[in-house]
């Protein structure tokens, strides 16, 4: 594996980073009431197992993994379950979810271990536990963690790469993460590459974080081989398959993963998850996030219990100036704007931003002129104005063949476009499109 | 120049020549498909708007199947009654019945009565603004607005209303199922016009919270299960849903004590630009 610490294509946008970079995390307060929402990760939604009325402690199991593909969440704050219902989703829909009332004067209660201690187990127990403990990648995607653990037995692994990247412009999670808790980081990589038996780490870091990437260096183990890679700070650089061609120069082949160029991504606030959870025995009830943007008081990187309000989130630092003009949910690059203060932050949640009128940058569209700057953006090297132009006329039978399925919907293409297209959303509307299409067919019948 | 060389070649181009020419001459005769000229004749009497509303993938396939005698010239939507006798004396073959079927839109929360939570200002259309916090909409079934089933439509059977809802013109809609695969929301769906009581409400949300969002929301009360014949409507998933195979029991008097005006009786058009009630209430 040769490292050539950077991939090709990419955009360069400001960092933005510096409201928050430096603030060391902390606890916000807990709120009056908790949402935890049965479809926070990737697969199957949970299934609920407690009704309104009941009294759960933090950490209880409050919905159960429906399949291999699917996780528990359990309570983050001591209380009652007010309702089990629908309430908005972060995704903009209304979904399932259960409502918690918390009491704040017992919330923090210490309670026995409820994952069990991890020397002593096999990789195989390890593997369950994990899922147990409701963790998933806590990078954006939410991905359960276990499943990416536990690979097919004809794929050979030869290294796990952790993710400490973090390209997206304002959020300071994954930084802030390396940087106060570098032993807990190193801990999880262990635990992770006994799961996969593999001999070999690499840590891709951006340069742009120096200070995380000391903090690792110093607390580097002498008995497992972690190799820690300063990258170029580009964006997307932490793309699954961006960090994977940087660190190893391979290139993950269309349509297929990365168990297939013998490598296994895990961002870095999962691998710091899974060592939490063993460390303090409580499964994944809280996350780091990065509440930033120019429309916010007080910016933090705040550990929020899963389920926190935006409301009460937003409260906890210093509320909204008077020139906020739009809620993002994530990075600004790929994050989905919110409309309702009431959604709760998941366990998929990397940050809530606050943009002002000045920051979100509405630009009037004009139409495309064919520059081709789309085409030097795009890490995966489609042609972003075929395809947007494709989108527009809802010809998206023609857009398969052209790649569709590998865009990410990293967003560069709307970034670099001189006549502000937002061509990100156009495809993101058009793959949900496709998506309808296949399930519905044959829509027509004769009548 | 050698003269001779200008003959040899006018001479071999011209023998080559003859041999396909009769090779195509031949194989015309040889492999000829023998097709109905009725199809033909029956294309040309059809609209040709190949809008599949007749359940055929275009009028060709149409006309094929009227030939065959696998449908009736009432089939096709997009014909008036005069073009359909027309086709039908030409073939011989009796008109047939047809059922007269719409779009119809399952909201009626215009901008008017629906609460906007926040403002969406990215690409006008719907497909978009649903990727993104379902364009700020309060209720994130309802429609948004934003026109994609106005444009699908090749018919001019739908305009926008000024509360931002799609209105179908039943005498222009073709049943073609164009704006029920445009719309992201799915709030389309085709229905015989006879059948009149339609629940104009998508929103999965119960009682207050649903009222909250819009003013026309359905809360299943349940109030339209009591006023209307036995089994016709049930409440199923925060919603008032209509059993369409006991369509013939129902009456506008199912929909007397709605509180919000979700439950319609529609006569025709759907009229989406009425007022809310004044004073409704939830019980």
């Amino acid at each position: 594996m040769r490292a050539l610490l950077r991939f090709r294509h990419g955009v360069h946008p400001p960092e933005r980073k510096e409201r928050t970079a430096a603030l060391e995390t902390r606890r916000m307060p807990y709120p009056p009431e908790v949402v935890l929402p049965l479809r926070q990760h990737a697969g199957k939604p949970a299934i609920p197992l407690v009704k309104a009325g009941d009294r759960v402690e933090r950490g209880d199991k409050i919905a159960a993994a429906d399949g291999y593909v699917s996780v528990p969440i359990h309570a983050s704050a001591t209380g009652t379950v007010a309702a089990v219902g629908l309430w908005p989703h972060p995704d903009g829909s209304y979904d399932q979810a259960i409502r918690i009332a918390v009491e704040p004067w017992s919330a923090q209660a210490a309670r026995p271990r409820l994952v069990p201690e991890w020397r002593g187990l096999s990789p195989r127990e390890i593997v369950a536990a994990v899922q147990e403990a409701g963790v998933v990648g806590l990078g954006g995607a939410a991905f359960p963690t276990h499943v990416k653990l536990s690979p097919p037995k004809d794929k050979r692994i030869e290294a796990l790469v952790v993710n400490g990247c973090e390209c997206e412009p304002y959020l300071t999670t994954d930084h802030r993460t390396m940087a106060d808790f570098p032993d807990r980081v190193l801990l999880g990589v262990r635990l992770m590459m006994k799961c996969l038996g593999v001999p070999k780490a690499l840590f891709g870091i951006e340069r742009n974080k120096p200070d995380a990437i000391e903090a690792i260096r110093r607390a580097l183990p002498g008995d497992i081989d972690v190799e820690v890679l300063p990258l170029t700070v580009k964006y997307p650089q932490g793309a699954e398959k961006m960090l994977i061609q940087a660190l190893t120069g391979r290139e993950v082949p269309s349509g297929k993963l990365p168990l297939d160029v013998g490598v296994v991504v895990q961002n870095v606030a999962s691998v710091a998850t899974i060592a939490e959870v063993f460390e303090t025995g409580l499964p994944l009830v809280e996350r780091i996030v990065t509440v930033s943007g120019n429309g916010v008081r007080k910016p933090a990187n705040l550990i929020v219990p899963v389920g926190t309000k935006l409301r009460d989130l937003l409260d906890a630092c210093g509320g909204l100036s008077d020139d906020a003009s739009e809620i993002v949910s994530g990075g600004p690059m790929m994050g989905v704007s919110q409309r309702d203060l009431e959604t709760p932050v998941s366990k998929g949640t990397t940050g809530i931003l606050v943009l002002t009128e000045a920051e979100a940058q509405r630009n009037r569209t004009y139409p495309c002129i064919r520059c081709g700057h789309c085409l030097d953006a795009c890490p995966v090297f489609l042609n972003p104005q075929l395809l947007g132009s494709l989108a527009l006329k809802a010809r998206y039978g023609e857009m398969e063949p052209l790649h569709l399925r590998d865009c990410m919907l990293c967003g560069c293409c709307s970034y670099v476009c001189p006549s502000h297209i937002p061509l990100s959303q156009i495809f993101a509307a058009a793959k949900t499109a496709i998506r309808k299409a296949k399930t519905t067919e044959p829509a027509k019948a004769p009548a | 120049m050698d003269l001779g060389a200008l003959l040899l070649s006018a001479l071999t181009l011209g023998t080559l020549g003859l041999f396909f020419g009769g090779l195509i001459a031949l194989s015309h005769k040889r492999l000829h498909v023998w097709e109905d000229p009725r199809i033909d004749g029956t294309v040309n009497l059809l609209p040709g708007t190949n809008c599949g509303g007749c359940g055929f993938p275009g009028c060709r396939a149409f006309a094929e199947a009227l030939v065959g005698g696998k449908a009736q010239p009432a089939g096709c939507t997009n014909m008036g009654k005069e073009q359909v006798l027309a086709v039908a004396g030409y073939l011989g073959v009796e008109a047939g019945e047809a059922r007269k079927r719409v779009a119809r839109l399952l909201c009626a929360g215009g901008t008017h009565v629906a609460i906007q939570q926040a403002r969406y200002r990215g690409l006008a259309t719907c497909a978009a603004a649903k990727a993104v916090a379902s364009g700020g909409k309060g209720c994130s079934w309802g429609c948004l607005g934003l026109a994609d089933c106005e444009r699908a439509c090749s018919f001019g059977a739908i305009r926008m209303n000024r509360f931002g809802l799609p209105v179908v013109e039943p005498d222009k809609c073709t049943a073609c199922n164009d704006c029920v695969e445009a719309c992201p929301q799915d709030l389309f769906t085709l229905m015989p016009i006879d059948w009149k009581l339609i629940v104009q409400c998508k929103s999965a949300l119960e009682g207050e919270p649903a009222e909250a969002l819009c003013k026309f929301a359905c809360t299943a009360c349940g109030k339209c299960v009591l006023d209307a014949a036995p089994e016709l409507i049930a409440i199923r998933g925060g919603l008032a849903v209509v059993d369409y195979g006991r369509i013939g029991t129902a009456a506008p008097g199912a929909t007397a004590r709605c509180p919000t005006g979700a439950i319609a009786w529609v006569e025709g058009r759907q009229v989406l630009d009425r007022e809310p009630v004044a004073g409704s209430v939830v019980a």
